[in-house]
């Protein structure tokens, strides 16, 4: 029989902090496993975009719901009837309520991976699912396109010994000061010849402006499911866009036989009744373009939702007020939410796109007739964005 | 504070070893409660990094903020063994859990199961599993951290299934002899091809068995079986199967001894603080408070709880155990049994009665219907989740010559076929670094046999 005896260290005392102070692996597997999650869902990005619960967030992430992943054991099939053994008041032939979720028969680890796993969400930056986005479409990085709108914009370049006193630049006049004295000690601290200003000169630059108009039709045939695929299209469409300009003006238009410009945050919540008048929404960004987006200032950008149906009078007036859009316009996107696959771009609005695509304009219209369908329209936009097709 | 404990752990040392106990020391060690429940995920104090452990520990963590989990202690076995305590216990607390560990200690020391395991793993598992870390962070560092995650993806999937009768130590497979030299006939083998309908396909195991390890007979430790058997495994990877292995050979007495073990804890706890008149009486009182929250049924505060403490139903046990067959007795038992025996021998009766046990079933809808109270079945339904990790019965068969792997399911024994979404995934995991086609034969809802296979087929 063994009699040394047992040994007792009290928590901080001889060996003071210990690593598990300092690092936790709990922590670090979990970690790893979120890893993972990001990798699953970026291997399914066709389904993330389409069903991420976006738009909105204004921190530039969004929230994909997943479960926690499981790590698979061999095991029986359930039983439709499981059996166990309990403790307690009960008698054979006793019905109890409901067995709680969490209690499990055996089972080594507590809380193990259970069936009805948790979900969680993980919160993915939108500028990583751009950069999967992009990837996965192998699209380099778009630029702001040549040829296009230029900007003026002051560079700073060099220095000089004459400028504006809000351009000293201290650090640099002292560096001449300290030069200066090295040379010879007794000089005064600064002298007017230390001074350095910076200089400015003036480039011409592709804009980086950009405004971005994306009107919808709320009339009554507009279902919610329309709407929410045209939000989410709207939403990567902006995601891709923001990385091509450093300044993106939003304008947002919905119109059913009127037209009426509303905040971001109002406007898919935006419920009308009534026919359709497409023009309307043409004419209010068209006024909007004129009173305050100069296209020589700016590029412009288009998009604009229905399910179709549009007042067979408003042809005519429709047509050529999306013609002179389509002059002053980057890109014009018309994004058809039709009731059947089969009746797709066959609808009176399409034909006004299609005929203004056809006189030269840079247009493409896409139908978004369920989640998988978005997947394929803002591949389509962006690789249309690359070819030039529209340019 | 710490020096009461300390001196209260030198009485109660003295008090246990003259009341019988015999244990190799103990090392204990007060530590924060967050660390506590990463040694309850990892089941060791360090041990190899894997996602999954990530899982249990956010799981973990949910029940631990919801109350549903609090741990007072956890010990090692060894020489010396390890303890460590929940430094925001109270003293009055660490002092029942002294007196547990204690229990625990002379348990692991004397118990058979776990006097084999002891001795094949050399007596310090806590310095061995982190052994098995330090060189698993060597492989990351060597060979990335996707390459050694694939070989942990499969090697903690099939963790559970290993040989406990055959020991951790088999030499090399050659032919048809285990590392003992002892013949094998396998009477599974000779039953399996014996079975209907189970000739097509996979041939006859017998007659095309390539040269290697893979000719032996069904053999149920995959885990040595991969190592032993699989064409192209590199080095590195073998070393992390057999590692896995040797963690689960540590866990299988904890696992298959855990009511005889608790109970005995339990005992001796409530033994040695009744007897310590050293005690203050309002720590004895505080001390066994604790006592009766940890020992009770779990249906203490509702009308009938779905499962069975351990803890509770362990230390009914051998109270009565005690009362009627004496201490010497009890210590022969703590020796010989596992819980397989300890319940079908001493689960009487009378006070499977007494502890008011239930048989139930439990619908698709969760309707809970109470289905007896016999003992047998009690007995049955207690020990069905135990046995051998409470994994289904798959076994590697045999490999054909191109080295495609076949294992089988024995569903006969297990009683249903495989959850065969499941079966899928974890023979992807085998497939990847089994490196050639891997089937798993099985029986689905309907009781008709089906193969699955990766690749797919």
């Amino acid at each position: 029989m063994t009699d040394t005896p047992s040994t007792f260290s009290a928590y901080g005392g001889d060996t003071g902090r210990q690593w598990y102070d300092l690092f936790s692996r709990g922590a670090r597997d979990w970690l790893r496993h979120n890893d993972k999650i990001r990798q699953a869902v970026k291997d399914k990005l066709p389904e993330v975009i389409s069903n991420a619960e976006v738009m909105g967030s204004g921190d530039r992430t969004v929230q994909i719901p997943v479960r926690i992943m499981e790590h698979f054991r061999f095991r029986l099939r359930q039983n439709a009837k499981q059996q166990g053994a309990g403790q307690g008041d009960a008698k054979p032939g006793d019905k109890l309520g409901q067995k709680q979720p969490g209690q499990s028969q055996g089972g080594k680890e507590a809380g193990g991976e259970g069936d009805g796993g948790y979900q969680f969400a993980v919160e993915l930056k939108v500028d990583d699912i751009i950069d999967w986005l992009w990837e996965e479409l192998k699209l380099p990085n778009l630029e702001a396109k040549s040829g296009g709108v230029k900007d003026d914009e002051y560079v700073r370049e060099g220095w000089d010994r004459r400028g504006a006193r809000s351009r000293l630049d201290r650090r640099r006049s002292m560096k001449e000061s300290i030069k200066r004295r090295a040379v010879n000690r007794d000089g005064p601290a600064f002298i007017d010849e230390d001074l350095r200003f910076r200089q400015l000169a003036r480039r011409q630059q592709p804009s980086t402006q950009a405004v971005v108009f994306f009107a919808m039709d709320v009339s009554s045939s507009m279902q919610v499911r329309d709407r929410q695929l045209a939000k989410t299209f709207f939403f990567w469409v902006m995601q891709g866009l923001r990385r091509q300009y450093q300044q993106i003006d939003t304008v947002f238009v919905a119109h059913t036989v009127k037209a009426w410009e509303f905040e971001e945050s109002e406007f898919f919540q935006v419920r009308g009744s009534g026919g359709t008048v497409a023009s309307t929404a043409f004419n209010m960004v068209s006024q909007a373009i004129e009173e305050r987006y100069d296209p020589s200032q700016y590029n412009i950008y288009l998009f604009y939702a229905s399910d179709g149906e549009n007042f067979r009078d408003d042809h005519d007036k429709a047509e050529a007020l999306l013609k002179r859009l389509g002059d002053q316009s980057s890109f014009m996107g018309y994004i058809e939410t039709p009731s059947s696959e089969e009746r797709a771009l066959t609808t009176e609005t399409a034909k006004i796109f299609s005929a203004v695509a056809e006189a030269g304009a840079a247009s493409d219209s896409y139908a978004l007739t369920s989640n998988d369908s978005i997947w394929k329209a803002i591949r389509g936009f962006f690789q249309e964005q690359l070819t030039g097709d529209a340019a | 504070m710490t020096s009461t404990l300390e001196d209260r752990l030198v009485k109660l040392e003295a008090l246990g070893r003259d009341q019988g106990l015999d244990y190799y020391p103990v090392s204990f060690e007060e530590v924060p409660d967050s660390f506590m429940m990463e040694i309850a995920v990892y089941g060791l104090p360090v041990r190899m990094p894997h996602w999954s452990f990530g899982v249990r520990y956010i799981y973990q963590l949910i029940q631990h903020r919801m109350g549903h989990s609090r741990l007072f202690e956890v010990v090692f076995p060894g020489n010396p063994g390890q303890a460590y305590l929940a430094k925001n216990n109270s003293v009055q607390e660490n002092t029942l859990v002294t007196a547990h560990v204690l229990g625990h200690a002379d348990f692991s020391k004397n118990n058979e199961l776990f006097r084999r395991s002891q001795k094949q793993l050399g007596y310090k598992i806590v310095e061995l599993a982190a052994s098995h870390a330090r060189r698993i962070a060597m492989a990351i560092e060597e060979h990335g951290e996707e390459k050694v995650e694939r070989v942990l993806d499969a090697a903690l999937a099939l963790e559970s299934h290993i040989d406990i009768f055959k020991g951790v130590r088999r030499g090399k497979a050659k032919g048809r002899e285990n590392g003992n030299g002892k013949p094998v006939v396998d009477p599974f083998k000779a039953r399996y091809r014996d079975l209907p309908g189970e000739g097509d396909g996979t041939g006859d195991g017998g007659s095309e068995e390539p040269e290697n390890a893979a000719a032996g007979p069904a053999e149920r430790d995959l885990l040595w079986f991969l190592a032993q058997s699989a064409p192209e495994m590199e080095p590195w990877e073998r070393d992390i199967f057999l590692a896995v292995r040797e963690e689960s050979f540590y866990f299988y007495p904890v696992f298959a001894c855990q009511i005889m073990n608790e109970g005995w804890a339990s005992y001796w706890h409530a033994r040695l603080l009744r007897e310590a008149d050293f005690l203050p009486q309002s720590d004895y009182l505080d001390a066994i408070k604790t006592h009766s929250d940890v020992v009770r049924p779990h249906a203490a505060d509702k009308q009938a709880s779905l499962n069975v403490n351990p803890y509770h139903l362990g230390f009914s046990m051998w109270e009565k155990i005690i009362e009627e067959h004496g201490l010497e007795k009890a210590f022969e038992i703590r020796e010989q049994d596992d819980d397989f025996s300890f319940i079908r021998n001493y689960l009487t009766e009378d006070l499977a009665e007494e502890l008011k046990l239930f048989r139930y079933e439990a619908d698709k809808d969760g309707t809970i219907t109470i289905l007896d109270t016999d003992i047998n079945e009690l007995r049955d339904q207690i020990l069905a989740p135990k046995y051998h990790f409470g994994a289904p019965t798959v076994l590697a068969q045999h490999v054909d010559t191109d080295g495609t792997l076949h294992l089988v399911h024995e569903h006969e024994t297990d009683g249903r076929g495989l959850d065969l979404g499941r079966s899928e995934k974890v023979l992807e995991y085998v497939q990847r670094v089994w490196r050639r086609p891997v089937k798993l034969a099985t029986v689905d809802a309907t009781g008709t046999p089906r193969t699955i296979a990766c690749p797919a087929s």
